[in-house]
This record gives C-alpha cells, structure tokens and sequence, in this order.
C-alpha cells in the first residue's frame, strides 16, 4: 500500500429503509492498491454499504469523501463518472444486445445522440476480453452465456471505464476454480495497477488468497477491521455471527436400509453418460464436481425435467418410468432445484401457497381448497423450519433468500418424499441459516429418507454425505466412502483430464 | 458463419419468406396479382400503417406498448384538416407542423403518465386511446372534414411526385430509413434496445430510463401524427368517429408479424418495413381472390397468430425442435 490517503472515506454511514435501520454509523477507510473483504452474514450490512458506494442507495446519515474530496453519489451514473464500478451478484446484462455492447452501454462519456461506431466497438471489446484471456465472441448476444462468463463481462466492463474502486458481490459464486484462479490473476493484477477492489463473499478460504485487509459487518454494524492475516477462520467466523460455532457435527450413519433409488446406464447425450449409482434408505449421498459436469442435469432426468434417452430408474427395487415431475411425485421423489427464482419459486403468489403448491390432494380434496387448511399447513411449516417472515399471506418474494429457500424445502417436505434430491440447497445461504439446514438434512435422513445432495462447496459435501459421487464432464469418475473423502479426493476426480479413464458404473 | 447463413438465420429471412410465398400462392390463384400494378397498390396501402409502425416498433422494444395511436392519428388528422378548411391560404406545411406537432404532444402526456406514476403502458393507453377520441370529438363539434376542404396539393401527393413514386410513399420510406439509423446507430437507439432487454437493469448501467422511455412514446405520437396527415392526403376526408379507429390493432399487428417482440429488446426497421408489406399485401389480396370484406378482421387475426407460430418454431430449432417438444 501507498504511503498516500485512502481512496474512500467513509464516516458515519447510517442507512434505514422504511424505519428499520440496516447500517449504523460505518466507517471505513479504503487505500489504493488493496483488497479490502467485506464479509458478514446476508443482511449485516455488507452489501447496502457498498450499493451506497454505488449510487445505488443514498446514506441516510454519513459523509463520504474519495481520494480527501468529500463527494456525493446520488446515482449509478454519478458512481461511474467518480470512477466507481459494482459487479453484482447477479450479472445484470442486457441478454438481447451483443457482448461488446454490453460492455459499453450506459457508459459516461458517451453523448446520447452520438453515433455508434460499430467496428471500433467491436476491436474494443475484444481487446478487453483477450485482457482477461476469456474466449468470448463478443459480437454475439448475451442470452445464452454462462454466468461465469457473464461475471467476466462485468470485470471486462469496469475495465472499459477504467474505474478506480471495483466492487464485487460474491463474484465467485457460480465460478469453477479454475474460473476463480482467471479473476484472482485478474484482481492482483488490477490491484499492482493501484485500483481498489472491495470484495465480497462467503468463502474464507477465497478472501485469504486475495484480500489485504477484512471488514467485518454483523447486523449493521462494522465490527472490525483487520489484515487478513491476523484474523484465523474461526474468530473471523466469531465475528461475523456473534457467537461461538461448533463444528457441523457427522450424524451416525447407523440406520441405512434397502436401496431407494437405483440408476443404471442413465444417459442423456451431450449431458451425462453411463450414470449407474443407488442411494439407500437414511443415507445422504453427496454428489460433487465442477459446474458444468452434469450433476443438475442427473437430477433433472430423475426428476423428469427432462428425461434420459437411455438407462433405467428403479424405485424400491421396482424399475419406474418416470416422463415429467408429475410422474416422480407419485413415486414420492422431491427435487429442491438449484436455482429457486427461476425453477423454485411462484414469486408473486403468497408464502402459503408456495408451500403447499406441492400437495394439492392435501389442501383441496375434492378439487375446492380449504382455506384453513391450507393456512394450517404452511404455519406449521413456517414454525418447523423457523421461516422469517411478516405474514404467510406475504409475497414469497419479499422474503430474504434464506427464508425462501426453506419455504420450498418446506414444500417438498409436505409431500412427504421418499426420496429427496437437493441441488445446492444453501447457494447464498449466510452461516446462520446454513448450519439450520444441515440438521434439518440430518434429520430427514435419520428419519429414513434416501436423499441425493449435490454441492459445490467441498466442505458441505464432507459434512453431511456417507458417500461422495464424483462427476466430470458428464461421466461418474469416483464413488469415495465417507471414511475416504477429502477435499483433495473430490477435486482430483472432478478436475477434467484428457485420455482419463472413467470409473463410470463403479457405484453400483 | 458466413454471411450468407447469418443472413438467413435472421429473423426477418422468415419473414420474407413468408411474404414471397404468399404473393406466389396468391399469384398462382389470381395470375393478375403479380403484376407491377398491384406492387403500385400495395405501396400506396403501406405508408399510413409503415410510418406509425415505426413508432409502435420504438415502443414495443423498449417493452412498453402504444395503443392510443388510433386517436391520436384521428386527433392530428382532424386538428391539421382544421387548419385547412379554416384558413385555406396558409401553406401546407403549417397543416403538418400541427399533425406533428400535437401527436407530439398527445404522446408525450402518453409518456409522462406512463414513467411518472409507474404505470403499465397498455393500460395508460388504453386510457388515452379513449380520452384522445373524446377530445378529438370536442375539438371538432363531431364535424368531418369534407373533401373539399382538404387542400389539393395534399392529395396530389398520395398520388405523385417528381420522380412517379407518390410522396407518401417516399415519406414512409424515408421515416423508415431514419428510424433504422437512429436506433442502430445512435446510443439512444441502443439504449431503448437495452431498456427493453433488462429494465431492472438499465438505471444501474446508468442509463436514463424516464427521458428516454418518454422520448420513445413521444416519437410514437409524432408519427401516429404524421400518419394522421397521410390518411387526409389518400383518403381526402377525416370523420372524428373513423378516422383511425382501430388503427392500433393493424399496426401492432405488423409489427408484431415483423418479428418485433411484445418482450421488449427484441425488433428491426428491416423486420417490420417486411411486416407492414406483408399486411398491406394481404389487405390487396383479399379482394382480387374475391374474399369478402366481413373475413378481413378474421383473416388478420388468424395471420398473426400464424406469423407468431412460425416465429417461435423458428427460434426453438425449426419444426422439428417443436415436435419434440411437443410429443415429450
């Protein structure tokens, strides 16, 4: 770091939305030339202090000065003529326009009736992309790109504005590592260019490999601020939730029973390949691998989502077909899809209904739903999983992403499955909630349900599974016992290699 | 890729496909429709829907919708046919100003209302669809502009020009051409693309949603007005109850057939110009084949949804994608 003042000044930053005060009296210094971690559970603040940043929301309390000049920053437009870039969580792009426009529109500078210059816009675009080393045609649209791509079009874009603070909100959230290590070669580069970059995310081993200092947010508040180095995972983990956490424990796995589920051969080309494993009754499967190896679209066929071409499904030993989710309910199989706002949830309807979408044949037995009952079930639901909400008649929407993710476990619970598939069921899930749904995962299968739990988080997987799947690229490379499993393990199997062997039907 | 598949993997190569087969099913049925004449009838039949579709195009990509264009064409007609009866000397061009210039005016409260209050656009304008038809009943006393006091130099130019196409018809091009260069080539243009395409998105990209939100349904009101003026040029009257009734239906119609999508982001001048032929072919087709006036509305409807079918197989991996779909 510099021997010069910090870039951002932050003092007394106070927000309140609608009464309830969500950052108190923050404040925070950040230098040029560092990475600066903001870390917290979902709503201690993190993320509204750095929209605040942004132009995105104004303090309602607080002065902010950049590079010793007190500045105002009442909208996104004015953050980006201060220099001031955010990446969000979500990449927001505009799917229908091309890649190169995407990193360009909206940008300052740019005099509204000026002309397009289309061809520099494309040289442009890719000398960026080539920057980040990205194989991206940049003159096609941007429907249909990966998120990680999509993230990398972002980084791409504050580039382009050549911004001096860079703000990234869980930027690695849907990355592979090998995506991770491009945006860390990026980010050190940015930083030797003396650019601050405020990063955010949940994963304590990605902020040791990057961050100079952390800040620490709990419920509004900023905790403390540190170098990395001085803090040790357990008390930034301290920190962050206010108490003390005991390590997720292993339940016993004594009470494994008959297979559940049984795959065999299950193939869907271009997606997966020869997919043969069984899951028994009470135990919890783990299956990891990088994004992109297949694992949603297992569960998908199983589901019925979108079926197999080839292979058999048996269910208690019977062989079953199974053509649309309708089909895989009545064998009592549930499925907690990985991305809830688009396959999960009915956004605007209420909590209730969201929760008892599932079990109609509950709530309306002879095709007329009961009110009552159906507000009885989903209160019992929302007591049982402690869902925090205003109201059960309250948009599902409007809840944090946490509570929404338990209303539609909730759902599937009502069903009563047998068989319960869980596709990342705690992406962006804060620490709190998180180790809430490990038990309750614990629990179901103490209880004798057969449950497939794909993640990529290695620890989660470690946590919870008695055996860990593997896929890579399609194929199953390794079924590795619990008393096996390691990190290094799973990511050895996961890692794609030319000219590798599968051990594809080794589960059976 | 090369270009030539580019080409045809584009959305508006369906479209004309579309169009070259009905005029050669057609032409096989009624060898007289295809002739030059008929090309002359069909350009003559496309300026009025071609210029307001450019407006309405505007509109739908930025995801909104515009369906007072009806009216406001009525009440720019009617106020710029007032102009003429009233005060025959004044010049021509005074006549349009006015056209221009209160559809202008009649889309920019359309805009207003829509971004202020945050209110969905289809149904602002269905509001104004029938406030802009009321007031053009006050304004006029419910009297019809007569022929006779539509100017005729106005006429003259549904008819001719320097150069044998009529004027209307180089207007509408020309309105097209420019449509087609300012959306592709200036960076509002691209932004009305962009606010389509994500609106959640666009105020946090900096773009200015509310100027150019309003802009879009401005312009479509100017043009809905420019087409007012047209309208009094081929037809030579204006009656406050026809006079655009129902105009918002052929031109969404269009448009919509010119691969425009009601999603937002999604539309060129290429596809719609190809739209707006397709329907003014049609609309000369029918009675050549003989087809009574009481199946037009019919028939209309029945293209759309048959231009909209095509479109989405067209999308999702031609027909067999489709059947595929379907029989899973």
């Amino acid at each position: 770091m510099s021997a010069t003042g910090p870039l951002v000044s932050a003092r007394g930053i106070s927000k309140s939305f609608g009464g309830v005060e969500v950052l108190r009296n923050v404040d925070l210094d950040l230098m040029p030339g560092e990475v600066h971690a903001l870390l917290g559970e979902n709503g201690a603040g993190k993320s509204t202090f750095s929209k605040i940043l942004a132009g995105v929301h104004k303090p309602t309390r607080g002065t902010l000065s950049l590079a010793g000049q007190p500045v105002e920053i009442p909208s996104p437009i004015a953050a980006q003529r201060l220099g001031i870039t955010l990446i969000h969580q979500e990449p927001i792009s505009f799917p229908d326009l091309s890649v190169a426009e995407n990193l360009v529109i909206g940008q300052v500078g740019a005099r509204p009736l000026g002309r397009v210059r289309w061809a520099a816009l494309a040289q442009e675009a890719k000398r960026l992309m080539a920057l980040l080393d990205v194989p991206i045609d940049v003159t096609k649209p941007m429907r249909g790109l990966s998120i990680a791509d999509q993230q990398m079009v972002e980084i791409a874009r504050a580039l382009a504005s050549d911004s001096r603070l860079i703000i990234m909100d869980e930027p690695t959230a849907a990355l592979t590592p090998k995506e991770v290590e491009t945006l860390f070669k990026i980010v050190r580069r940015l930083r030797e260019e003396g650019r601050t970059i405020v990063f955010i995310s949940h994963r304590l081993e990605e902020v040791r490999a990057i961050c100079d200092r952390v800040s620490i947010f709990r419920d509004g508040d900023r905790i403390e601020t540190a170098w990395t180095a001085d803090l040790s995972d357990a008390e930034i983990i301290r920190r962050m939730i206010g108490r003390p956490v005991a390590d997720y424990l292993h339940r016993g796995t004594s009470h494994v029973g008959a297979v559940a589920l049984s795959v065999r051969d299950l193939t869907l080309p271009g997606r997966f390949e020869g997919i043969s494993f069984d899951v028994r009754k009470g135990e919890i499967v783990g299956l990891g691998g990088l994004v992109g190896a297949g694992r949603t679209d297992v569960a998908r066929a199983i589901f019925g989502v979108a079926p197999a071409s080839s292979g058999t499904i048996s269910v208690d030993g019977k062989p079953v077909t199974i053509n649309e989710p309708s089909d895989a309910i009545a064998l009592r199989i549930a499925f907690v899809p990985e991305d809830r706002a688009i396959a999960g949830i009915f956004r605007s309807l209420p909590v209730e209904t969201n929760i008892t979408a599932a079990v109609p044949e509950k709530i309306a037995p002879r095709g007329i739903i009961r009110r009552a009952t159906e507000k009885l079930l989903a209160s019992q639901s929302v007591e049982k999983l402690s869902i925090r909400l205003a109201s059960v008649r309250q948009p599902i929407g409007e809840l944090s992403g946490g509570n929404q993710q338990k209303a539609i476990l909730a759902r599937w619970l009502l069903s009563d499955p047998e068989i319960l598939i869980l596709d990342e069921p705690t992406r962006g899930i804060d620490i709190g909630v998180k180790a809430e749904f490990y038990d309750m995962i614990g629990e179901l299968a103490a209880s004798g349900r057969a449950i497939l739990l794909i993640s990529s988080e290695l620890p989660e997987l470690l946590a919870l599974s008695d055996r860990i799947l593997v896929m890579s690229e399609g194929r199953l490379t390794a079924d590795i016992p619990r008393a096996e499993a390691s990190q290094e393990a799973i990511m050895f199997a996961a890692v794609p290699r030319s000219g590798r062997h599968t051990v594809s039907g080794a589960a059976a | 890729m090369s270009s030539i598949a580019r080409l045809l993997r584009a959305r508006e190569a369906g479209i004309l496909v579309m169009l070259v087969l009905f005029a050669l099913v057609v032409g096989l049925i009624q060898p007289r429709f295809l002739t030059a004449e008929t090309l002359r009838i069909v350009l003559l039949a496309v300026p009025l829907i071609m210029v307001a579709a450019m407006g309405q195009m505007m509109v739908l990509v930025a995801r909104h919708v515009d369906l007072s264009i009806g009216s406001i064409l009525g009440f720019s007609a009617i106020a710029a046919g007032m102009i003429f009866r009233d005060h025959p000397d004044w010049p021509l061009f005074i006549g349009f100003g006015v056209a221009l210039l209160s559809g202008a005016l009649l889309g920019l409260f359309n805009g207003l209302v829509v971004t202020l209050f945050k209110l969905p656009s289809i149904i602002v304008t269905l509001g104004t669809l029938s406030l802009y038809r009321g007031l053009l009943f006050i304004l006029s006393g419910s009297k019809q502009i007569d022929p006779n006091d539509i100017p005729e130099p106005l006429i003259k130019m549904a008819q001719t020009s320097p150069i044998d196409i009529p004027w209307i018809v180089i207007i509408a091009f020309g309105v097209a051409l420019a449509t087609h260069v300012f959306l592709t080539y200036s960076q509002i243009g691209r932004q009305i693309y962009a606010i389509g395409s994500n609106p959640a998105a666009a105020p946090l990209r900096g773009i200015r949603v509310m100027p150019v939100t309003i802009l879009v349904f401005t312009l479509s009101g100017a043009l809905a007005g420019l087409a007012g003026i047209i309208y009094a040029a081929r037809f030579g009257y204006v009656n406050p109850g026809i006079t655009g009734v129902g105009f918002e239906f052929t031109v969404i119609a269009a448009v919509v057939i010119g691969g425009v999508s009601i999603n937002g982001g999604v539309g060129s001048v290429a596809g719609t110009v190809l739209g707006v032929l397709f329907l003014g072919a049609v609309q000369v087709a029918l009675p050549i084949l003989g087809v009574s006036g009481f199946w037009q509305n019919a028939i209309y409807g029945g293209i759309i949804l048959i231009a909209l079918v095509i479109d989405r197989t067209v999308r999702q991996g031609g027909l067999r994608g489709l059947l595929a779909r379907g029989g899973a």
